[in-house]
């Protein structure tokens, strides 16, 4: 546990992504296996003890400590593992400190009853950070700020290889990741994943910048809309299905609306989407069945989900990735017309005769179901990652409206000495006095530059009227040109409405604050 | 004669304790005609006293924080000493807390009691160690009186801001620290690790480290943190330790740092989420304070009947005393700060 203890108490307080990525590299050389494919295992939270719950950990620490004390300090602390690793009355012991693989392997084969009284022969020897790391360990949910993606790169970068091919292989393995670690320490070729149902990194598109447009032949290109919903990934393989978040992610559980219908092995690479009567429903509503284990029959009437095919990977066994997309085009088209699955269609293909054609299409739809268009080189294989010059997403310019700074928050890392999260908001009528109030419509902390940023920073400092732990409240004396993709309706919001990917497109120190918009400006302007 | 039990002679009054036949105030909340002070830390030692007995060593920290005040009558008193004020006499003993801080040892009819402002019972390089003083009753500090407070080993914590910075040879370390106990404390457990490289301060720093040297407590090479020309990093901080108030390590003075590891020295660092909710990269345990299983140890140490708690998390404290057969009782004075403020 020692090694991995450590990790974890100086991951958690590690703000820079590099300085993680060098901790965690850093346990992969030392760490013996199998512990290091379980520490693997915990980070990328594909670990579970269902048999050991929290009430388990309470039950444990009433045994040793005065539960009115306990529950002061867990009121004081706030989180269960950490409260009882710091109030564990230490005595003296003479076991040494379990390794993870004997905690994981212990607990796997644990019954839920004995549990109890197996942790507590470990909680005697361990020092705090140790007790911390298992109890964490044990009740999952590490919260030490890495993403399975994090793992990942530092996993291609302690191996030497790309990340693409450690997610290619990802999905098929299962921990401690024995035969992983064996390909990266080139010991063993890459694990054969032929037959398995794993996710496939997707390729990803570029921005077209404004500058990049005058030179790009667009004859070259096969134009799409880019649907705005989630980029997903059909996987059936085996006579097993999957369904994959762009990341990865295994998200099948929560749409049966949509597997049920795999009836076919093919890989596809799509859009999920809500649709409702034959209409692409806003993004907000597709919004209420993600991040969740399960749906209910109610969700699945209210929100139908719906997938857009855009390509085709694999059909059965035959992996197509380095045809041209042309001929996966007219694969995927064929593949569909046989196959005819329910809650799946293809993407249209945007025919154009040249970029003014198109320019005109991606100005006049202000459809809030795309949010712009795609164009995919005619000529291009299909590529994981994010390749120059393939692909482009082609979004809309942004709506924007002028919005009144009104809260400054200090970032984090290496802006943690600067206001950098900015609150603003738009005008309106006190529901009651009628006289104007700001109410808050967003929040953004990025679209300035450095040297901006310092202006911004001063600025934040020399107005402020009350400060909140690290918030500060400011005078309504700037103004933000806000750009963003699209605005909805949302009742969680004082203001009632919600924007989507808002960022900072002007500072606009020349504005007075009453001359910024007003919130039914921004209601116009939901789709 | 029986002696007088102390809660007929002592008194909570709303400029704080009052020490009714001695005329007198410990620590007051306001300003008062006498004042007897513990020590220097600005929410026990108040402006605006008439007169206040105390070390000589806090009598000069008063001077130096709240600036002269004319008229003021100082009675510098040595630890041990006993004077007699009114019907009561008075004797001050070391707290382990910061330079000059006292116990207050008040004798009356036979009946002792023990005020002890803020204590702990770790060796500390720059001030003298507690004493614990027989009594009837021991007024306590409840600062980190919850059983998740307990404090490691002060050298382990300055071993590992050692060996980050060994680790981080290119950044700079920025340790927050208080500038009364602590700062001269972390300086002081560098030269005892054996860091005998110059150690640099925030300007703020500079004048109480002047105050402990000029006291007898040497804290070696010690120069100010000084931005370089036009505010750029200076090289020189670079594989350095830099020590600094708390409000300043993740404020604009830090910029001037090159690529600094945000460190804090304060026993709240216990707990992860106020570590991380500050932006604190390195904590550092290290505290001033009694830990929990100190102020319990402490209580069976004076030997006292019946403990009163002056402020910290009184609740859990009296909880535990009274498990413990003490009588408690918390004097919910209002006024003084935890170690760190909020």
């Amino acid at each position: 546990m020692t090694p991995f203890a450590q990790l974890l108490d100086r991951l958690i307080y590690t703000p820079s992504r590099n300085t993680k990525l060098a901790l965690i590299v850093d346990y992969f050389r030392h760490a013996p296996d199998p512990d290091r494919g379980w520490a693997l295992a915990a980070l990328t939270g594909a670990l579970s003890f269902p048999g050991v719950k929290a009430g388990a950990i309470r039950e444990l620490a009433m045994r040793r400590v005065d539960p009115v004390l306990f529950g002061w300090s867990y009121d004081y602390v706030g989180d269960l593992a950490e409260t009882t690793a710091l109030i564990w009355p230490e005595r003296r012991s003479n076991r040494a400190w379990p390794t993870l693989s004997e905690v994981v392997e212990r607990l796997r084969t644990t019954a839920r009853s004995d549990a109890p009284d197996v942790i507590e022969e470990w909680l005697d020897p361990l020092d705090a950070t140790g007790r911390w790391a298992l109890l964490k360990l044990i009740t999952g949910g590490l919260r030490v700020g890495v993403s399975a993606r994090l793992a990942k790169v530092a996993l291609a970068e302690y191996g030497g290889v790309d990340p693409t091919e450690i997610e290619e292989v990802w999905h098929g393995l299962e921990p401690p990741y024995g035969e992983l670690f064996a390909w990266l320490d080139r010991r063993t070729p890459r694990p054969d994943l032929e037959d398995k149902p794993v996710f496939r990194p997707p390729m990803l598109a570029h921005p077209l910048e404004d500058d990049e447009v005058e030179g790009l032949d667009f004859s070259a290109f096969l134009a799409e809309w880019k649907w705005d919903g989630i980029r997903v990934q059909i996987v059936a393989r085996g006579g097993e299905k999957r369904l994959y978040s762009r990341t990865g992610d295994d998200i099948g559980a929560a749409f049966p609306d949509v597997l049920d219908h795999v009836t076919f092995e093919a890989v596809l690479d799509g859009e999920l989407l809500v649709v409702a009567g034959g209409e692409v429903r806003p993004f907000n509503e597709l919004q209420q069945r993600l991040n969740r284990k399960t749906v209910t029959g109610a969700m699945l009437r209210k929100y139908p989900a719906f997938v857009r095919l855009y390509d085709i990977l694999f059909e059965g066994a035959e992996d197509l990735r380095d045809l041209p997309l042309v001929e996966r085009r007219a694969r995927l088209e064929a593949f569909h017309a046989r196959t005819a699955p329910q809650r799946m269609d293809l993407s249209a293909i945007v025919e154009f005769a040249g970029r003014d054609e198109l320019e005109a299409l991606r100005a006049g739809a202000r459809d809030t179901a795309t949010e712009g268009l795609m164009l995919k080189r005619r000529d291009a294989p299909y590529v994981a990652g994010r390749p120059k010059g393939l692909w482009y997403k082609w979004k809309r310019g942004p709506l924007t409206v002028d919005a009144v700074l009104m809260y400054a928050q200090r970032g984090h890392g290496k802006r943690s000495s600067f206001y950098s999260d900015y609150t603003f908001g738009a005008w309106r009528e006190h529901p009651e006095t009628g006289a104007p109030e700001l109410v808050p419509v967003g929040k953004a902390y990025f679209g300035f530059t450095d040297d901006e940023l310092k202006l911004l920073d001063k600025w934040v400092r020399d107005h402020t009227v009350n400060r909140f732990g690290p918030v500060r409240e400011v005078t309504h004396g700037l103004v933000f040109e806000v750009a963003f993709d699209s605005i909805h309706r949302s009742p969680r919001h004082k203001s009632g409405v919600a924007m989507r990917f808002p960022r900072i497109s002007r500072i606009r120190w020349d504005k007075p604050a009453a001359e910024a918009d007003r919130l039914e400006t921004l209601e116009k302007l939901i789709g | 004669m029986i002696a007088p039990h102390p809660e007929t002679w002592v008194e909570v009054r709303p400029q704080g304790l009052y020490v009714v036949p001695g005329g007198f105030y410990v620590d007051p909340l306001r300003a008062v005609d006498r004042a007897v002070i513990t020590h220097g830390h600005s929410d026990h030692a108040r402006p605006g006293h008439r007169a206040v007995l105390a070390t000589a060593e806090t009598l000069a920290i008063m001077d130096h924080r709240i600036g002269a005040q004319p008229g003021q009558a100082k009675q510098p008193l040595a630890y041990g000493e006993v004077v007699r004020l009114g019907e009561v006499e008075v004797s001050l003993h070391p707290a382990g807390h910061v330079l000059g801080s006292a116990q207050v040892l008040i004798e009356y009819r036979g009946s002792r009691i023990v005020v002890s402002g803020d204590y702990k019972r770790r060796a500390d390089p720059t001030c003298a160690p507690f004493v614990p003083v027989r009594c009837d009753v021991f007024v306590t500090e409840a600062t980190f009186g919850l059983p998740v407070f307990r404090h490691p080993d002060d050298r382990a914590e300055i071993a590992r801001l050692l060996d980050s910075v060994r680790l981080f040879p290119e950044r700079c370390h920025v340790v927050g620290v208080y500038s009364l106990g602590k700062a001269q404390r972390v300086i002081g457990l560098l030269r005892e690790a054996g860091w005998d490289r110059p150690i640099y301060a925030h300007g703020a720093l500079l004048p109480m480290c002047a105050l402990y040297e000029a006291h007898g407590v040497s804290l070696g090479d010690l120069r100010p943190a000084t931005a370089g020309a036009k505010g750029v990093p200076k090289d020189e901080f670079k594989g350095g330790i830099v020590l600094a108030p708390p409000s300043a390590i993740i404020d604009r003075w830090a910029r001037r740092l090159p690529d600094p590891v945000v460190c804090m020295a304060s026993g709240w660092m216990r707990v992860r989420q106020r570590a991380r909710q500050g932006g604190v990269e390195l904590p550092l345990v290290i505290s001033d304070h009694a830990d929990w299983d100190e102020l319990l140890q402490t209580f069976d140490d004076v030997g006292a009947p019946e403990v009163w708690i002056t402020h910290g998390r009184e609740e859990a404290l009296m909880h535990a005393a009274n498990a413990r057969g003490y009588r408690a009782r918390a004097l919910a004075l209002v006024g003084y700060e935890d170690e760190g403020g909020s």
